[in-house]
């Protein structure tokens, strides 16, 4: 299917913001579905609460539409339940690694055969520009006017820590790059992790001197290094920089996989008890 | 002689042989005494028959696993105990939101929060029934005995499949826990609702239960040719999010009404005695158990006495008690809890008859002396 066969051209306008990233994640998203030669039917977009969870009512796919943080573990049940279907999930920054972060390390941790495209736009926005676990310190939002106390997760580290088998971060505006890592992560058979920072020119961009969408978009192009750039970089030169690139690519057994091995030892106990 | 197997066992396992009966392949779960044989034996069985078990990280996400695999088209259950229940309220909401079957095993035991690990209670009835935010109906069935375990857990499967809805099996950690005989027997299966197969690929209304007379819209399973959205928000029939009042109104009350107006199909109930019977017990779970011992001691001395059993709790079974109610000169409700189940009777005592709870939260069951005493004291 081609990538524009995945989007749901009736249910457009979408309702993010103007200036927002979301839409050209989605672009990502799509491009992506077409390099992997998925098809509608057999994927299901799993999205939790927030302003990237609207993006499944812009696709042609099935969807699930759960609850805010439990979307890796709905993604779980469906996966595990029928391992044929291709399973997407749709994370944001409150939603992946603050409500849902046990749901997150023990995904990477379990390598479910599912690509997660986590979204960081650094608050929440669907609710009015909160903080979230991945807001810088010393920035503001409506529930830091003060200055931001408490330091941000970097997601990459995190998933990478956590034992997650492939991990990679890209900007918003970098379409083919972030429609790359997704197509590859959907290719590993494991758990893959996409961050995408995005910019939220409504909240985050209002509260952070940068009003205009075209100030954000250069903010994040200014902290955005390229992993290979970063690698001849000093502490402090990084410091207050974000680096991209794909972090994380290595073989393993996916849950599903290693659970044949089970069902078959199961199976074969079964079968000795039933010959006694 | 029989050829099904025939078992001496504790309910929990009866619980767990029941689900695989009914059909279900999918067990998420937390462990949690006095449910945890549940989840071990289901780690046994479940991969033998080609199913699936995992232990979540939490029972936001056991919940969340199952209605995923039941999304899939496969049955799925969890088991928990009190504390767990507290979590899975919030994906029970999506469960019922999004017209999910599954079926929630709660071995209930003392509470609140940590309560008394792992002592026995019946406290959950009303965590069961409103646990969860937002308007609601919802089934509710508790066992009484090991055969009991198996026997409702595959009907606690078949009525999740014919509603599209979650069915908490309300056990107890006295059931749970109890050794007793029973017969792995099988029984009626009952399979959710498949689009009629003529209907053409492409977008499929999985929420359309207005074209339906049972109000339940066929469900097909992701993977098939009728690309569908399960949604967890206020949505229309497609499935896409209709914040609207209208929309609202529709829903919540479809999610009363589709099992309500069923509920003469749901509702089980069995009588003891209530023939010419002066005074009642109405009771549920591991109390039916005194209750039946009292009715016999009671009878003896000459008292004409009759049990009412709920099997269902709910949807509440107020025709039966109703009729009780109506004959009787008074009624005694023992349950091991503060009188969660007595105000659900109370709201039906038309003619003002004494109703007197046997009610005990200190972890020991309720004796059948007990509840003579207070048959008495109503007959007194």
């Amino acid at each position: 299917m081609k990538s524009t066969e995945f989007i749901r051209y009736n249910r457009l306008p979408h309702r993010w913001c103007a200036g927002c990233g979301y839409g050209q994640v989605m672009n990502s998203l799509t491009k992506a579905f077409e390099k992997t030669g998925i098809t509608n039917e057999n994927t299901v977009v799993v999205s939790g609460i927030g302003c990237w969870g609207h993006v499944d009512s812009y696709l042609t796919t099935n969807a699930f539409h759960g609850t805010h943080g439990r979307a890796l573990a709905f993604a779980t049940g469906i996966k595990l339940a029928n391992p044929s279907l291709n399973v997407v999930v749709i994370l944001g920054d409150g939603d992946g690694v603050t409500i849902g972060g046990n749901h997150f390390i023990q995904a990477c941790r379990r390598n479910i055969d599912v690509t997660a495209i986590l979204c960081n736009n650094y608050n929440y926005g669907m609710t009015g520009g909160q903080y979230s676990g991945t807001t810088p310190e010393h920035s503001y939002t409506t529930t830091s006017v003060y200055g931001h106390i408490e330091p941000g997760f970097d997601i990459c580290k995190l998933a990478e820590g956590a034992g997650a088998h492939y991990v990679a971060r890209s900007i918003s505006e970098n379409v083919m790059q972030t429609a790359d890592y997704i197509a590859e992560g959907m290719q590993r058979k494991g758990f893959a992790l996409i961050e995408v920072v995005a910019p939220c020119t409504t909240h985050y961009g209002r509260n952070n001197n940068m009003k205009r969408p075209s100030e954000f978009y250069k903010w994040i192009k200014s902290c955005a290094v390229p992993k290979a750039a970063a690698e001849k970089m000093t502490e402090e030169q990084l410091e207050g920089k974000f680096v991209i690139g794909k972090f994380v690519d290595r073989p393993g057994v996916d849950y599903g996989t290693k659970y044949l091995e089970v069902q078959k030892k199961a199976q074969a106990v079964a079968a000795a008890k039933a010959a006694e | 002689m029989s050829e099904h197997e025939i078992r001496f066992a504790m309910g929990n396992d009866a619980l767990a042989e029941g689900a695989i009966a009914a059909g279900a392949r999918f067990y998420a779960g937390y462990p949690i005494t006095p449910s945890s044989e549940v989840a071990e034996i289901s780690s046994v069985r479940l991969p033998q028959v080609g199913g699936v078990y995992i232990q979540m990280e939490d029972e936001l996400g056991s919940m969340a696993a199952i209605i995923g695999a039941s999304t899939s088209g496969v049955k799925a259950y969890t088991a928990t105990s009190g504390p767990g229940i507290s979590l899975m309220q919030e994906n029970l909401g999506v469960a019922i939101m999004s017209e999910v079957p599954c079926v929630i095993i709660d071995v209930q035991r003392c509470g609140p929060s940590t309560g008394v690990a792992t002592k026995p209670a019946q406290g959950d009835v009303m965590a069961a029934r409103w646990g969860t935010h937002g308007d609601h109906s919802i089934i509710a069935i508790s066992p009484s005995s090991v055969q009991e375990c198996y026997d409702y857990t595959i009907k606690a499967f078949n009525l999740a499949e014919k509603y599209r809805t979650p069915v908490f099996i309300l056990a107890d950690e006295v059931i749970g826990h109890m050794r007793e005989q029973y017969v792995l027997h099988g029984g009626e299966i009952v399979n959710r609702k498949q689009p009629d197969p003529d209907t053409p690929a492409g977008d499929y209304a999985a929420f359309d239960f207005e074209k339906y007379e049972d109000e339940v819209a066929p469900m097909p399973p992701y993977g098939s040719k009728w690309v569908h959205r399960m949604s967890g928000s206020m949505h229309g029939a497609l499935g896409f999010a209709a914040n609207d009042g209208k929309s609202a109104n529709k829903n919540t009350r479809h999610y009363c009404t589709k099992i309500d107006k069923n509920r003469d199909d749901i509702v089980i109930t069995e009588s003891f005695g209530m023939e010419d019977a002066d005074y009642a017990i109405i009771t549920f779970g591991c109390s039916v158990r005194p209750a039946m011992a009292a009715m016999r001691i009671a009878r003896e001395k000459g008292m004409k006495v009759g049990v009412l059993k709920l099997v269902t709790i709910w949807p509440f079974a107020d025709k039966e008690v109703k009729a009780v109610l109506s004959k009787v000169k008074g009624v005694v409700v023992p349950e091991m809890n503060l009188g969660q189940v007595r105000s659900e009777v109370e709201r039906y005592n038309d003619r003002k008859i004494p109703i007197v709870g046997v009610n005990r939260v200190d972890c020991e069951i309720i004796t059948p002396g007990e509840v003579l005493a207070a048959i008495e004291e109503v007959a007194k």
